[in-house]
């Protein structure tokens, strides 16, 4: 303790002198309170920065497909339009990779396509707050995920369902062995599935305060601002792409929970 | 130094007295049960808007345009057929006309074919009966001639015979000269 308290005095001296470097690329995720003094312990239902930003990508979702669908166009208008392209993108996503009965669980995966492009997106407006950057946010959907398929597993076909760690095409010696590293991988999804999102925005958007540290070097700063431009551009490909990737393994998890034969 | 520890209580072990993070603030387990009330609340709320009204909407939307666009498409389909109905009849009718332009045609021309033979044929019928009449007429002169050269030759046979000083029987000069004549 004493000595991250050393750690931090002596960033905020190098601070007062003026110009040297200062990093603290990890500020822009921390919690704290909306109201009230910024020492203030976070509660369960203390409204925080996290409520607000996630509470705007609510407000976000609602605004794009039901208002903007309110005109109920032939013809769409603009945001009707994109609308109907996200509706259309997880719609054949779920379609393709999980199959004709898998359209049924359509609206979960929407929403988890929805919540999380959303939330990447306006974490990417500077100062914003980026909600899906945090394990805790991650961990909670892809456990969702998880628990959800798993028990839809069992359901819908009690133990045959672990038929899926029993690769049935592999030579009978290497089944045991193969079961195993099937078992192993299966628990280990809910982990790679939440930490790849929290992990490609924490990472991009603390290399983006990085850089920005270095803009206090006079001579350093055109580079940094190019540098951020290019890490910023970067970012938005991420965080679609990381929205991406979530929603289409949730489908692929989906398809093994109604199809678990190999 | 002795405020400081209190600050940090605060704030919990996750953010320093200057109010930098300490390590990972993704890793602060003070601020988990916050962020995971309100992201289920959130995803709560995103599932009944987009299941309840959000999607419903915009599968009708979709349905309906779909829609449209069959009828359109069936609706263009028969017009086209009955484009194709009408070129049709309109070439039929052009080829019916052509046919009995034809057939007008033949007819007027064998009518006036017809006219023409008969026009003809009685012209030659004419000239036929003008030729013949002038025949008889030519064989009467011819034989009123002859007949004139007889009573000439008889005269002048009659002349002769007195200027020679001679007298003859009028019956046999006549018969002389027939039978000369004849002869």
């Amino acid at each position: 303790m004493a000595e991250t308290t050393g750690a931090a005095n002596g960033a905020e001296a190098a601070h007062g002198e003026g110009g040297g470097l200062v990093f603290h690329p990890m500020d822009q995720f921390i919690v704290k309170p909306l109201f009230g003094s910024a020492g203030d312990p976070v509660g369960w239902l203390t409204v925080t920065n996290v409520t607000l930003w996630i509470a705007l990508a609510v407000l976000c979702v609602i605004a794009l497909m039901v208002l903007g669908t309110s005109g109920r166009g032939i013809v769409p208008g603009r945001v009707q339009s994109v609308a109907e392209l996200a509706y259309g993108f997880v719609y054949k996503m779920v379609e393709d990779v999980s199959g004709r009965d898998g359209v049924k669980y359509f609206p979960y995966i929407m929403t988890l396509f929805m919540f999380i492009v959303f939330a990447n997106f306006l974490g990417l407006i500077p100062m914003a707050f980026t909600t899906t950057s945090h394990f805790a946010v991650t961990v909670v959907l892809a456990l969702a995920v998880f628990l959800t398929v798993t028990a839809l597993g069992f359901i819908k076909h009690g133990t045959k369902f672990l038929q899926l760690f029993w690769v049935s095409s592999a030579p009978l010696a290497l089944r045991p062995v193969l079961a195993v590293i099937e078992v192993i991988s299966y628990f280990v999804r809910p982990v790679s599935h939440s930490i790849r999102l929290a992990g490609n925005l924490m990472a991009g958007h603390a290399v983006i305060k990085v850089f920005a540290g270095f803009a206090a070097i006079a001579a350093v700063s055109p580079l940094s601002v190019v540098a951020i431009t290019a890490m910023y551009g970067l970012e938005i490909l991420v965080a679609f792409i990381q929205a991406y990737v979530f929603t289409i393994l949730t489908c692929v998890y989906l398809k093994d929970a109604l199809h678990p034969h190999h | 130094m002795a405020t400081e520890p209190i600050d940090a209580e605060m704030a919990g072990a996750c953010v320093g007295p200057n109010g930098s993070a300490i390590g990972m603030p993704q890793l602060c387990a003070d601020w988990v049960g916050n962020q995971v009330v309100w992201l289920v609340l959130a995803l709560v709320a995103i599932y009944f808007v987009l299941d309840r009204v959000a999607l419903p909407r915009i599968q009708a939307i979709l349905a309906e345009r779909q829609g449209t666009i069959t009828s359109d498409l069936a609706k263009a389909e028969e017009l086209k057929a009955e484009a194709d109905e009408a070129e049709k009849a309109y070439e039929k009718a052009l080829a019916d006309a052509r046919v009995e332009a034809q057939k007008i045609a033949d007819e007027t021309r064998a009518e006036i074919r017809g006219q023409v033979e008969e026009a003809q044929a009685k012209a030659d019928a004419e000239i036929a009966a003008k030729t013949a009449e002038s025949e008889k007429q030519i064989a009467e002169i011819r034989a009123s001639a002859l007949s004139n050269v007889e009573v000439v030759a008889k005269d002048t046979a009659e002349a002769l015979v007195a200027a020679l000083g001679l007298s003859a029987d009028k019956a046999a000069l006549d018969a002389a000269v027939d039978k000369r004549i004849e002869g």
